[in-house]
């Protein structure tokens, strides 16, 4: 039987916990709205994960978590292109480069996050092939779908409430004006200060976003608490169009529209 | 014959029906319907399109009173709405805290759509739980510069001095856009 269907009636949390309660081994193709995602599963444990056009080999995987630079991960792809991540791994740790610990721990962050950004995919085509694994020389690990399953429930609704808060990213931000406060007082963490750094009626919220390689949920969390905290509001981004009909009502002469809304008054008035 | 609109916006069960009812010429053009959800079964009957109101001027000109649907998944209108609007007030249930953090995001939501003035009204004034103006002010961190007017929406008095204000709110940013064009 064919798994396979849209997470708009099937969704991640239903299909995980499937997956678990089964024990089922294959792969998980999903189709996001941006990009696509492949999840392969052992016994109903999550052993690999992989997303988009992201470099999800070793070497993207420990450049991202920090565990290698720019500079050292470009020198492993020019010189060990020819390694397949599980020869890789053991050259690093023989060499003394890093320790066995950090790769794995790196690699199950990896993974989990992928997961995660997976349940905030509403939509979305997906398929379960059965016995299909990642391809070999890949390294992978095994995690229990329990805990991912309930911290990404947990994110989810951390989302969707995120979503109503900061539903529309090509919005821009502004600083509040208030007299006396002075942002350098307010304590913020880096990511804060990245986004602060940003704000600006020129740049929208994806654009900021970009710039500091942010996700939409960072970027929506960072600014749910920048308005939170009210220092910054949502405006209309510099050069956006103003709705059609507002533009319309625009040419009226300021003198017609002063006598229009003194009419107004004195009817009110008189009610 | 010039239409001019205002847009009567807040969240669900904030009294936006009642606050247009009191001051329109016809009945509330209303689109209420028995709510489904248990979740809002607060009350009998919601706003599912948009409320309408009417207000004569004069031969030549006619204001219409918008209100919005209050319930979440009408957002889609709020744009089609604000269009060429004068201005629009926010409508506030002065006695459920739990509906200020929606009002906020529809205000924000509002003022991004439209750079119109707005006034924000804190209804339901006679009921012992509401919140008081000053209070209110800060719980939902309206700058100072917005005015926030006590309200209670089926008091025909109450409602006039709202809509004066956003009119006089109108006036002065007029007057100020002059200067800067001078
Ligand atoms: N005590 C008191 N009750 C009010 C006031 N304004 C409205 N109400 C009551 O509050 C309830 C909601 O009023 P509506 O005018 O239907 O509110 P609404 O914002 O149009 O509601 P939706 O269209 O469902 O979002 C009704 O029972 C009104 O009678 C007020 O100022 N004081
Ligand atoms: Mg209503």
């Amino acid at each position: 039987m064919a798994l396979k269907g849209n997470l708009r009636d099937f969704s991640v949390t239903q299909l995980l916990n499937l997956i678990n309660l089964a024990r089922k081994t294959g792969t998980l193709t999903i189709e996001g709205p941006t990009e696509a995602a492949w999840v392969s599963f052992q016994d109903g444990k999550l052993i690999y994960a992989q997303v988009g056009n992201e470099d999800g080999t070793l070497t993207g995987i420990l450049l991202r978590g920090g565990l290698i630079s720019g500079r050292q991960a470009r020198a492993i792809k020019t010189h060990a292109s020819d390694k397949d991540d599980k020869s890789l791994g053991l050259l690093l740790i023989n060499a003394g480069y890093l320790v066995q610990q950090d790769i794995l721990a790196s690699i199950r962050q990896y993974f989990r996050d992928i997961i995660y950004k997976l349940f905030t995919w509403g939509e979305g085509f997906f398929r379960f092939d059965a016995g299909v694994l990642p391809p070999e020389g890949r390294i992978t690990i095994r995690l229990n779908l329990e805990n991912i399953i309930i911290e990404g429930s947990r994110r989810m609704r951390e989302w969707e409430r995120l979503r109503d808060e900061v539903p529309n990213l090509d919005m821009a931000l502004d600083f509040v004006e208030r007299p006396g406060a002075n942002i350098r007082d307010v304590n913020l963490n880096v990511e804060e200060w990245k986004v602060v750094s940003y704000v600006n009626p020129k740049n929208t919220i994806t654009q900021i976003a970009k710039a500091n390689v942010m996700s939409e949920l960072e970027i929506r969390r960072v600014v749910y608490g920048l308005l939170q905290a009210g220092l910054v509001e949502i405006v209309r981004p510099d050069g956006m169009p103003l709705p059609a009909q507002v533009k319309q009502i625009k040419p009226i002469d300021i003198e017609q529209k002063e006598s229009l809304v003194n009419r107004l008054i004195q009817r009110i008035r008189s009610l | 014959m010039q239409t001019v609109k205002m847009v009567v916006t807040g969240p669900f069960n904030a009294g936006k029906t009642a606050f247009i009812q009191s001051v329109s010429e016809i009945d509330v053009v209303s689109t209420e319907r028995k709510i489904s959800s248990a979740e809002e079964r607060i009350k009998e009957t919601t706003t599912v399109a948009m409320d309408f109101g009417r207000i004569t001027v004069d031969e030549d000109l006619v204001l219409y009173l918008f209100g919005t649907p209050g319930q979440k998944r009408f957002d889609f209108m709020w744009e089609i709405l604000s269009e060429g609007m004068l201005g629009f007030i926010v409508i506030i249930d002065s006695s459920r805290p739990e509906t200020f953090r929606e009002a906020k995001s529809i205000l924000e939501t509002f003022r991004a759509y439209a750079p119109t003035p707005y006034v924000v009204a804190a209804n339901k004034q006679d009921i012992s739980d509401a919140w008081e103006v000053d209070d209110l002010r800060i719980a939902l961190r309206i700058d100072r510069n917005i005015k926030f007017l006590p309200c209670v929406a089926s008091d025909k008095e109450s409602v006039k001095a709202v809509l004066l204000e956003l009119l006089y709110s109108i006036l002065e940013e007029m007057k100020e856009k002059e200067e800067i064009d001078k």
